[in-house]
């Protein structure tokens, strides 16, 4: 796998915290990480950890309470309205519900023209862009033409989530952010839909962020795995090291509770 | 969008109120095509009951037919008023020495209790106790009964120009008729006329119609703006939501009707027009609509579609207009509908005390509620000049408001039981 030690997107001292006084919740509690280019890292942990506040900090739709996020390189400035839509312009992310990820009131048609758009093919004629939907959309095992016209809320949450990745097919980004992107896919599809992932990173030298509660899972699709637990990450390392020779309890409970981890490794079953 | 209407005429609440949005609507409407005169004309006096006047020396003028008919009987019922007839009552009673009290009793009848009384009536007999003025009252009672009952017909004479002398017109008996629609001279109130003898239906129409653009507008206004800043200080944040938030607490601190007050009493008389009152009471009643706006969309602005439209590198107006806005649009409607009420009433409340529209080229149904309660319709047992302006502001207002609560349960379903 594509991987080099340039860092991509990094992070010293990353913490986000909401409320005030009683209320005050630490989410992300002082985090360093590195992610090189073309390299898939997994953040594992439990509900609650921490890790969709971390992406929304990665993605710049969160403020950041303190520490500072590099990116390519330099400290990110995202300050002004037109940094931000550059910086997204190489950022993407796939949300974690995908009910909640679509605007119901546009059509599906809307939402890949749109990222077509973005692309800067704007200009494109139409049976041109109907042609890069069809394909977006058979690259996720959809067909376009029984979606077309159709609302989000007519799809299965399944469908939604493949959606979303045909959005990023379409896109392109350099780096890909998965928020739990297949908890709504069967175990069978899911590794179609995680192998749909992986070539889509061999297609275009994206760099993946793979969100998961499922260590199982991270160990199949990543390079090095990152375990949060409670807004903290308590490991990180290679995947192979993790798995095979996990150092925190944390990351030894979790390993535990997913049966068969040192068997052939079967799919069907996380 | 079509798949929301269908429910939305599903909902009964709505569409009764909006059966009787539109009747009223649709009143407004034609009537004044079909009744083209001026709502505002004072064609009649001070408080003419309902009904149809016709002209009397068109009645005089007018081809007569003989009709069979016993006019006197109706006559005496309606001349004779239930105080007279009391009047007679009392005497059969108190003074009479023949007549049985079971006859009395027996007279329910207005003809009946007359014709008794005329029956057994003596001026010379004696009454004591009563005062002189209270045996006058028969004698001249007697007299107009008496005469109703006698009556020849008239004789119609007319001052001839040249001479001065009296020349008989016409004779008319006790049994002629005319048609009423061979009178050409004919005027119809329907609901009376009001303290400047005005058309009450007519005028009601007018004001009804006044009514509803000022609402309309103080409506669109109100909505506008408090759909706007609440949009603004949900989305932004940050010190344009301090602001925002500042002035509309401000506005809460003081009710706005004070402020309606202030404002319109500083017009002053000559400065308030209806579209301006329309105006500066959507002016004082937004803060309500932009506080739950606001509300709404804040609880909007982090969720995941609104997210990925940010990743899609789209501005925040059109953020703003097409992954907000149609999340609150229905609720925005509703309360679009309450505040064209409330509008309504706060022009009526205005114009009650004073501070209405100062024109007197439009009539509202504010300002008719402030004449006839002026001119004490109330006193003088003038229903009509207001009883139909009040059932008229309650009917606008029950129908928004049924509408506005049929749409909450089509688009809050756990409110629907
Ligand atoms: N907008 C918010 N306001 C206040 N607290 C929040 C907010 N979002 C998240 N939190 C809190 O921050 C903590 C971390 O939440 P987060 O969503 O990052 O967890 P997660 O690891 O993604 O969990 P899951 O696997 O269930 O998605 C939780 O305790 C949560 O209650
Ligand atoms: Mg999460």
């Amino acid at each position: 796998m594509a991987k080099s030690n340039e860092i991509f997107l990094g992070g010293k001292g990353v913490t986000k915290v909401y409320g005030f006084g009683d209320k005050k919740t630490v989410a992300v509690n002082k985090v360093d990480f590195e992610f090189h280019k073309g390299e898939i890292v997994s953040i594992v942990g439990e509900s609650g950890s921490g890790k969709t506040t971390l992406a929304k900090m990665l993605l710049g739709l969160h403020s950041v309470t303190a520490g500072e996020i590099y990116y390519n390189g330099e400290l990110r400035d995202i300050r002004s309205p037109r940094k931000k839509r550059a910086y997204w312009k190489g950022i993407q992310a796939i949300f974690q519900d995908p009910f909640s990820s679509f605007n119901v009131f546009n059509r599906i048609d809307t939402l890949l023209l749109d990222c077509i758009n973005m692309r800067g093919q704007k200009n494109l004629p139409y049976d041109k862009k109907v042609e890069l939907m069809t394909q977006a959309c058979g690259f996720v095992n959809l067909k376009f033409a029984e979606l077309t016209r159709k609302y989000p809320f007519e799809l299965s949450g399944g469908q939604m989530q493949r959606l979303m990745i045909a959005r990023i097919f379409l896109l392109k980004p350099r780096i890909l952010i998965a928020d739990e992107p297949t908890s709504m896919i069967d175990a069978c599809s899911r590794a179609t839909i995680l192998d749909m992932l992986l070539k889509l990173r061999d297609e275009i030298d994206m760099t993946i962020i793979f969100i998961t509660h499922d260590i199982g899972l991270a160990y199949y699709v990543s390079d090095s795995v990152y375990i949060m637990e409670h807004g903290i990450f308590v490991e990180r390392n290679t995947a192979d090291e993790v798995i095979l020779h996990p150092k925190a309890d944390y990351t030894k409970r979790l390993i535990k509770d997913v049966p068969k981890i040192y068997e052939e490794w079967d799919l069907s079953t996380v | 969008m079509k798949y929301q209407l269908q429910l939305v005429f599903k909902s009964q609440k709505f569409v009764t109120g909006f059966v009787i949005f539109a009747a009223v609507f649709l009143l407004i409407l034609f009537y004044p095509l079909l009744v083209t005169k001026n709502p505002l004309e004072m064609t009649g006096g001070l408080f003419y009951k309902p009904g149809t006047y016709v002209s009397v020396t068109d009645a005089v003028d007018t081809q007569s037919y003989k009709i069979n008919k016993d006019v006197v009987t109706g006559k005496l019922t309606k001349s004779v008023t239930a105080e007279e007839q009391q009047l007679m009552r009392d005497w059969l009673l108190n003074y009479c020495p023949e007549v049985k009290p079971e006859e009395v009793s027996d007279a329910k009848k207005a003809y009946d209790i007359i014709e008794l009384w005329l029956q057994y009536y003596d001026k010379t007999v004696e009454m004591e106790g009563a005062t002189k003025a209270v045996k006058n009252q028969y004698v001249r009672l007697y007299d107009k009964v008496e005469n109703i009952l006698e009556s020849e017909g008239y004789i119609v004479s007319r001052k001839n120009a040249e001479t001065g002398e009296m020349e008989e017109v016409a004779a008319i008996e006790t049994k002629e008729f005319v048609n009423v629609k061979d009178i050409p001279n004919r005027v119809t109130f329907p609901l009376g006329t009001d303290n400047f003898g005005r058309d009450v239906l007519t005028e009601l129409v007018a004001a009804t119609r006044t009514s509803l653009k000022i609402g309309l507008l103080a409506g669109t206004v109100a909505t506008a703006i408090g759909l706007t800043l609440g949009l603004l200080a949900g989305y932004v944040g940050g010190m344009i939501d301090n602001v925002i938030t500042f002035i509309t607490n401000m506005f809460t601190v003081i009710p706005s009707f004070i402020i309606l007050i202030l404002i319109a009493s500083g017009l002053g008389q000559a400065g308030r027009g209806a579209m301006l009152v329309a105006v500066v009471i959507g002016f004082t009643s937004w803060p309500w609509t932009c506080r739950s706006v606001r509300a709404q969309t804040i609880s909007l602005r982090n969720r995941d579609h609104v997210n990925l439209s940010k990743l899609s590198g789209h501005s925040l107006p059109r953020i703003v207009l097409t992954d907000i806005l149609p999340y609150v649009a229905s609720y925005v409607v509703m309360a679009y509908i309450l505040q064209i009420a409330s509008g309504i009433l706060s022009e009526a409340q205005l114009s009650m005390i004073g501070l209405g529209p100062s024109t007197n080229k439009v009539a509202t149904l504010g300002l008719m509620m402030n004449w006839a309660m002026q001119f004490q319709a109330p006193l003088s047992g003038a229903w009509w000049a207001f009883i139909p302006v009040v059932l008229s502001i309650a009917m606008i207002s029950f129908s928004l408001n049924l509408m506005n609560t049929g749409l909450d349960q089509v688009f809050n379903p756990q409110l629907r039981e």
